[in-house]
């Protein structure tokens, strides 16, 4: 078990210093100038000179390189270009907003997710199951910011129209600072998440409990005269849950590297538009830590996916 | 003891010391480990030409194991394979054509064993296909010949294998390995998968087709009374190995090996007051893993017979005197007549 | 027997009738998808959107209006907001006064291209590495597994931005882009099955009868393993045409004044108070696409597999 997992987290070390390198060498191969952006337009070329020494962007390459590495090593992430914070502090700031956006959204999209996919399944190839599957679908097809500009439109907007403003166009507010404000500006926002997602969780529920209510043990459960809620509930959804607990751990390690797209949309400050930012402005410190953070959080999910999997599974087990 | 017609005693495949060992285990980029699953640890047979040799164990066995390594669908650890006076143990795929043509194989699954995308008419065409034998036109008229060989109705040749039972699909196997007009066939469990209804009409079309083409079998399966039908010979394996060889009459009258014995006792028997009075002899334990065989004799562990010997020296494969027939037995201590092994049957370690 | 002359022995082509035609799991599957009514509403709903997309210059030459046409006189309101559906303009204006059902056709054109042909790319990609690693097992398989792990685990969106920053948006980017996140889910697919197909009998089997590896690989395994990439690829076309939208929302896809669905949602960011057509229509459009997609998708994977549709219950 501990070389299972020493493999895996080799690996994982593995996949970030590629990402890593990946991006650093994507940057210099590209034609970029962020001393110039950062200059200004109207700034002279001894200005610039000055600016790309500052940042140390006219040693050689794999100069840059390995002080780039050796820093990271030490966990420094090095400084923005942009806005001269260290890049450690911006992500630690933004990561919050993100993880209450994608937890939020998380629970919500299993709770819709999960419910549908166990109506559907009770009740195969029904207007339940056949409504479900269109309904989620709906959501599944459309892009995450059509989902949330719609939702802006309809329960903002029209609402503010009539007077109502129980729903913020977007910005952000601390849970330590105002749970209510927290909650209420993050409604939208989790809505739309759970509204993208929620129809794979769903079909993923619906065939998994399919498979699952089909085997023997299900049908001694219900001979033995338990109510067949019970037998759902208690019996069969736990063993239809792996499946859906792995992709949920995936999701998750996903999304908490930012939400790129929603947190444009609704004006969160969090690690996806921290993201956004950067690679519009070439600040290339922070594109690796957004980078970095991401991966880090998709290999780390993934890692953890495999772990619990082993322990719930003891097939899975390497021997 | 009478040999069938059509048995002799040439030698067409022979079978010396195989072994096949697989692997078991990956180190951080797929290396080796030390452990390995002793499929078939030093096995040494002969087949007569014109014979049926059953080749009977239970899973784990290694005796499907020991087909493929015949037909050279594995490669071999260690030991020989001779068809026909020509070894072809190392040979690669392109020199090993020539034998495929005559060496044969019907598999067990009815389902698994066809492709479920391709029409039986080009599944049992394959084999000509392959080795370019014959023209598309000329394939097919044989493909239908074949056909009505094994008893299925040539106008099905377009048909794919879901539209066809269970027995129907065996004889579709069955018609493939005969394409190539081949010499020896293995069978492996053919009929094992099939009711017993059908089992009946599939053994007596190989029985037929044996007569008729001169065929040479090598018959493998777990269920003895199966073996009993078809076979001339019989030979029996354990963990790997051989535990005994003999004629088939010899055999289920006069086992010498414990463990043959003890099989033999569980063999259903049709006559209800036959079977209350026979006694089972049942034996102690499962069967111990294939990746840590016991030492010495591999079945000392659950052996009613077994002596301190047993545990040290691995007995050799060849004719015992006593009492007993003296056909080859594996055993330091094989039955002789008068020995009661439910008495002595121990409590396995 | 009946014995036949010399020459007619050659000449005897048809030695019995083959009467039956059997059907095979392919014929199957399309009959049952033929008879499943989502799946002709969905398909029929594509090829309308493929015809109307091929036909996007006859629509701008019969209403008179280019994709890239402004009208600043009749298309935009004094006030210099878009002007809403008539019969000049059927589907209403964009900001800057361009017919949006026009624009709205030639961005149709935009997002089945690079859907279509980024998941075919994909695909091909995908099959062939892990065909590769799944049948030729050992240090090739490790690599390309590992490689394929690799791939899944990156950011995807988070790269694709900075991957189309640094190298300029294109359409040939935008399906390069998006085809290289997406093979590797194939591939592992892919893989996955030729390992366990690898295992089958009917493998054994021909290699018993001496069949090469190209033979076994071709004739036994790809057939196969066909069925789940087949209803992966379906389900991969909409999704890529959602990334499309996603890199053009926000300004890294085709770019201007190419009209793409995500562009002109993005434009209608400014209007939608205003114009609620403007944001609606190419909405309306892209939903459609995908939904149909997605529908066809799954009904496809009913028709391959009808042991997903079977009620749970055991033998009720």
């Amino acid at each position: 078990m501990g070389r299972f997992l020493a493999r895996r987290a080799l690996f994982g070390l593995l996949v970030l210093w590629i990402v890593s390198g990946a991006v650093f060498l994507l940057f210099f191969v590209a034609p970029h100038d962020p001393a110039r952006l950062i200059a200004g337009r109207l700034a002279t070329p001894q200005t610039v000179a000055l600016v790309n020494h500052r940042l140390g962007l006219d040693r050689p390459l794999p100069d840059q390189y390995a002080s780039f590495v050796w820093r990271l090593l030490h966990g420094d992430f090095g400084y923005s270009y942009y806005s001269s914070a260290p890049v450690g502090q911006l992500l630690a700031s933004r990561l919050p907003v993100t993880a209450s956006l994608a937890l939020g959204g998380a629970v919500l999209w299993l709770v819709v997710g999960i419910g549908v996919g166990v109506a559907a399944a009770r009740r195969p190839r029904s207007l339940v199951d056949r409504g479900g599957a269109v309904l989620m679908l709906a959501g599944l097809s459309m892009p995450t910011f059509l989902v949330g500009l719609l939702l802006i439109y309809f329960l903002f907007f029209r609402m503010h129209l009539a007077g109502i403003t129980v729903f913020p166009p977007g910005g952000y507010v601390p849970l330590t600072q105002d749970p209510v404000g927290w909650a209420q500006h993050l409604v939208l926002p989790w809505v739309t998440l759970a509204a993208v997602t929620a129809a794979t969780y769903s079909r993923l529920t619906r065939s998994s409990m399919l498979e699952v209510l089909g085997e023997d043990y299900i049908r001694t459960a219900r001979s033995k005269g338990l109510s067949e809620d019970r037998v759902v509930y208690r019996h069969g959804l736990r063993s239809a849950l792996t499946p859906v607990v792995t992709l949920l751990g995936i999701d998750v390690g996903t999304l908490l590297g930012g939400v790129i797209v929603t947190e444009q949309v609704f004006g969160l400050p969090g690690l996806g538009q921290l993201a956004w930012q950067s690679v519009t402005t070439q600040d290339l410190p922070v594109i690796i830590g957004t980078v970095l953070v991401a991966s880090a959080f998709i290999v780390v999910a993934n890692l953890l996916v495999d772990l619990g999997y082993a322990l719930l599974d003891p097939r899975v087990r390497p021997s | 003891m009478a040999q069938r017609a059509g048995v002799t005693d040439e030698v067409l495949l022979r079978l010396d010391g195989v072994v096949k060992h697989f692997p078991v285990g990956h180190g951080l980029f797929g290396g080796r480990d030390a452990d390995a699953v002793h499929a078939v640890d030093g096995v040494s047979l002969e087949v007569h030409r014109g014979e049926t040799l059953g080749l009977v164990g239970e899973t784990g066995s290694g005796k499907s194991t020991l087909a493929r390594c015949a037909t050279r669908l594995h490669t071999l650890t260690a030991g020989r394979v001779v068809f026909d006076g020509h070894d072809i143990s190392t040979l690669s795929r392109h020199e090993l054509r020539p034998y495929r043509r005559q060496l044969q194989m019907v598999f067990q699954d009815p389902y698994g064993s066809l492709n479920p995308h391709r029409r039986v008419g080009s599944i049992i065409g394959d084999p000509l296909a392959v080795h370019g034998v014959t023209a598309a036109v000329a394939r097919r008229r044989r493909v239908q010949e074949l056909m009505e060989t094994v008893g299925l109705n040539p106008e099905h040749y377009n048909r794919f294998p879901a539209e066809f039972s269970g027995g129907q699909r065996q004889r579709v196997g069955v018609a493939r390995a005969l394409a190539l007009r081949p010499r020896l066939i293995i069978c492996d469990e053919p009929v094992s998968a099939l009711d017993v209804s059908i089992r009946a009409q599939i053994l007596n079309l190989l029985a037929d087709l044996q007569r008729e083409l001169d065929l040479t079998y090598l018959f493998i399966s777990h269920d003895l009374s199966v073996v009993r039908q078809v076979s001339d010979r019989v030979a029996v394996m354990y963990l790997g190995k051989l535990a005994e060889v003999a004629p088939v009459a010899e055999l289920y009258h006069r086992p010498r090996h414990p463990y043959v014995a003890a099989l033999l006792s569980a063999v259903p028997v049709a006559d209800p007051d036959l079977a209350d009075r026979r006694e089972r002899i049942i034996l102690a334990g499962d069967p111990p893993s294939p990746i840590h065989p016991p030492a010495g004799c591999r079945f000392h562990p659950r052996c009613p017979k077994a002596q301190p010997r047993c545990a040290a020296e691995v007995p050799a494969l060849e004719p015992r005197t006593g009492d007993g027939a003296a056909h080859p037995t594996a055993c330091h201590f094989p039955v002789e007549a008068g020995d009661d092994l439910r008495r002595t049957a121990v409590v396995g370690r | 027997m009946t014995i036949t002359a010399p020459g007619q022995a050659a000449a005897d082509a048809a030695a019995a009738p083959v009467g039956v035609q059997g059907r095979g799991p392919w014929q199957l599957a399309w009959e049952r998808l033929r008879r499943d009514p989502v799946a002709v509403v969905s398909a029929a709903t594509l090829v309308l959107i493929t015809v109307a997309a091929v036909a996007a210059p006859l629509v701008a030459h019969a209403v008179g209006h280019g994709p890239d046409d402004q009208y600043h006189d009749i298309g935009v309101t004094t006030a210099g907001l878009p002007v809403g559906p008539s019969r000049t303009f059927l589907l209403g204006t964009d900001n800057l006064g361009r017919d949006l059902l026009v624009r709205i056709l030639y961005g149709a054109r935009i997002s089945l291209l690079v859907g279509v042909v980024a998941t075919v790319a994909a695909t091909v990609a995908g099959v062939v590495v892990g065909l590769a690693a799944g049948y030729l097992g050992g240090a090739v398989d490790v690599v390309l597994a590992r490689f394929m792990d690799m791939v899944l685990s990156f950011p995807y969106l988070l790269l694709a931005i900075a991957l189309v920053s640094v190298f300029g948006s294109s359409l040939t980017i935008s399906m390069l882009v998006i085809a290289f996140f997406s093979w590797a889910a194939i591939g592992r697919v892919v893989r996955g099955q030729a390992l366990s197909i690898r295992e089958k009998e009917y493998v054994e089997a021909s290699w018993s009868i001496g069949s090469g590896p190209l033979r076994v690989m071709f004739v036994d395994i790809l057939p196969n393993l066909l069925a789940p990439v087949l209803v992966l690829a379906t389900l991969l076309v909409p999704a890529a045409i959602v990334f499309e939208a996603t890199l053009s929302f926000l300004g890294l896809g085709v770019p201007p004044p190419t009209p793409t669905w995500g562009g002109m949602l993005s434009d209608s960011l400014g209007f939608y108070q205003v114009a609620w057509w403007f944001p609606l229509f190419p909405g309306l459009a892209l939903l459609a696409t995908t939904l149909a997609f997605n529908l066809l998708g799954d009904s496809v994977r009913d028709a391959l597999d009808p042991a997903a549709r079977r009620a749970g219950g055991g033998d009720r």
